[in-house]
């Protein structure tokens, strides 16, 4: 998720005037360090959980309960990582609503962005607060009130209808963070595409999708992350179809088995990679 | 004539542009909360149906009445929760903001962290740290620094610890964002007036980051108080939040319209905050915050 913040990370880095920090600097050593640890402190209790999830994907537990500590193993990184087919077919789902979702919100999304962002035109300020209102509005609500709309239509609920929600509720994330690129973005670059005879299409084929693409593809990713980890909304809109999220919740009661807690940490460890990776080029194309 | 057209096409643009996203958001975002709506002033029941609709405001009488304490207490939890979590991130994004160097967008990363691991899991995992003999409790009880019967599951503390931990990241983003566009020439010339470092901040640093603050405010109330996986997962039958009644009266007492009417009144007082927010303060800072999210 945060892919985003590391992609602008570098911009609020290069003009930092040095003079005038020096000042608080020297006189607030004691705060300053007091600051630094109480940040750590922070760190590592939110990394807590995390630390747990990824610490009981190598316990060995008798029988169903991954509750205490009985024994280091790795195999449930290994042979028993499909050993539960439910819990397979869950992740499998997981990612196909994902990669569906996140393919529908971008495109959806960045036609929106773009029009937020480089017209002036009458309903803009509505237009705006609804991406707002899709933003703010509380899960519970958007999940309960899609669910009473697929009963009252008779539609039945299963993956189109949970890939229907979550395009819906990733869109005005795609939106908004394309609007923000397309707001940099300096206009008469278009203008002199035209000028040298590009038609609409060409112009935003070779010159606007190239310029606005870092946008859309911190979107892309916003959404992808949203999708893969929703819970309530899809919930409200699943029916009988059962994804990752969902399954966890089905059987927490009775106990996770250590292969939801290896799939948690690969599913942890490629978003953290990716999110580095995407930092990485980022920077370095800045630079 | 040729302009005229071009003209008129170019006018068009944004609405073309806007057409397949508005219309999806029309039927899965506007209808539905329109049908709720209706559904909420039905009567009936799942084996003879609802009907009647515009008839029965009842639904919303019984929602608060019945459900006063979930009410009460998803407020109370989702503002103690702001509380903890604006205390927690104001230091923090500060000294990010101005003491970060650097290392600005490593400290944020790692903030952002539990957010790539799955929200159920996570919630989860508390369940496991906070248990009775669980990580945290376990050791202290064996050395008998807490009493045997002490207990942190359960209780309306462990569902705020669940809240503030889900939605703090929320919090100083909001916060660290305002902050980090405070002009340090600003606290250079209060300084300059000579004022002392508790003047410039209550003076110039606090009310420049406060936008960020209530943004943060809203990214966390809202979602808090509507929740209730960390009210199910960490506060047992006790505790529970308005959520948990939604959520019961569709998938247990399947109550549509009840559950319609609880949703509606949900919405309309979040709605009421965030609308009256966006008035006073615009939506730049909250959709700034999300999308750098």
């Amino acid at each position: 998720m945060s892919a985003a913040t590391l992609e602008r990370a570098p911009q609020p880095k290069a003009p930092e005037p040095k003079g005038s920090h020096r000042k608080p600097r020297r006189r607030k050593k004691a705060g300053e360090r007091v600051l630094h640890w109480f940040t750590w402190a922070l760190i590592v209790w939110l990394a807590l959980p995390i630390a747990v999830v990824v610490a009981f994907s190598f316990n060995n537990p008798h029988g169903r309960y991954n509750y205490s500590w009985t024994g280091f193993t790795f195999k449930y990184w290994g042979s028993q990582l499909f050993a539960i087919p439910n819990l397979t077919t869950a992740m499998e789902h997981s990612i196909i609503v994902a990669i569906a979702a996140t393919a529908g919100a971008t495109i959806l999304g960045t036609l929106i962005g773009i029009a937020l962002g480089k017209y002036r035109f009458r309903g803009q300020g509505v237009a705006n607060l609804v991406q707002f209102a899709c933003i703010a509005a509380p899960e519970v609500v958007l999940g309960s009130s899609m669910a009473t709309f697929f009963l009252q239509a008779r539609i039945q609920e299963g993956w189109p209808t949970v890939i229907a929600a979550h395009i819906m509720f990733c869109l005005s994330f795609v939106a908004i963070t394309v609007r923000a690129r397309v707001l940099t973005l300096d206009p008469s670059v278009e203008d002199a595409a035209k000028d040298l005879g590009a038609g609409p299409w060409d112009t935003f084929r070779l010159v606007t999708l190239p310029m606005i693409m870092p946008g859309v593809i911190a979107g892309a990713m916003l959404a992808f992350a949203l999708s893969i980890d929703d819970f309530i909304t899809t919930e409200f809109t699943s029916g009988s179809f059962v994804t990752y999220p969902l399954w966890i919740w089905s059987v927490s009661r009775q106990g996770l088995p250590p292969q939801v807690n290896v799939m948690g940490s690969i599913v942890f460890a490629v978003g953290v990679l990716f999110a580095i990776a995407t930092s990485v080029v980022s920077r370095r194309r800045a630079a | 004539m040729r302009a005229v057209h071009s003209n008129l096409r170019s006018k068009l643009t944004p609405y073309y542009l806007m057409l397949p996203g508005g219309l999806w958001l029309a039927v899965f975002f506007a209808v539905p909360i329109i049908m709720m709506i209706g559904l909420s002033t039905m009567s009936g029941n799942i084996i003879s149906g609802f009907g009647d609709t515009w008839h029965h405001f009842g639904n919303y009488a019984g929602s608060f009445t019945q459900y006063k304490s979930q009410w009460i207490r998803s407020a109370e939890y989702a503002g103690l929760g702001c509380l903890i979590s604006i205390a927690l991130s104001y230091p923090i994004a500060y000294w990010i903001a101005f003491y970060g160097g650097s290392r600005k967008s490593t400290y944020l990363f790692l903030l952002l962290l539990p957010f790539f691991v799955s929200f159920v899991l996570r919630t989860i995992a508390w369940d496991y740290i906070l248990g009775d003999q669980g990580m945290l409790l376990g050791p202290l009880k064996h050395l008998h620094l807490v009493s045997q019967n002490f207990h942190v599951l359960a209780t309306g503390s462990a569902v705020v610890i669940g809240i503030v931990y889900n939605y703090l990241p929320f919090m100083i983003l909001p916060i660290y964002v305002a902050l980090e566009r405070v002009d340090p020439k600003l606290i250079e010339a209060g300084r300059d007036l000579y004022a002392n470092p508790v003047t410039v901040f209550t003076k110039v640093v606090l009310p420049l980051s406060l936008p960020g603050v209530f943004a943060g405010v809203l990214l966390n109330f809202v979602p808090a108080a509507s929740d209730y996986v960390n009210a199910s997962v960490l506060g047992g039958t006790g505790n529970t939040m308005i959520g948990n009644v939604i959520y019961d009266q569709y998938f247990v007492v399947q109550n549509y319209p009840l559950q319609a009417s609880l949703s509606f009144s949900l919405m309309a007082i979040l709605l009421i905050g965030i609308f009256s927010y966006a008035r006073a303060l615009g939506t730049e800072e909250v959709l700034a915050a999300a999308a750098t999210a």
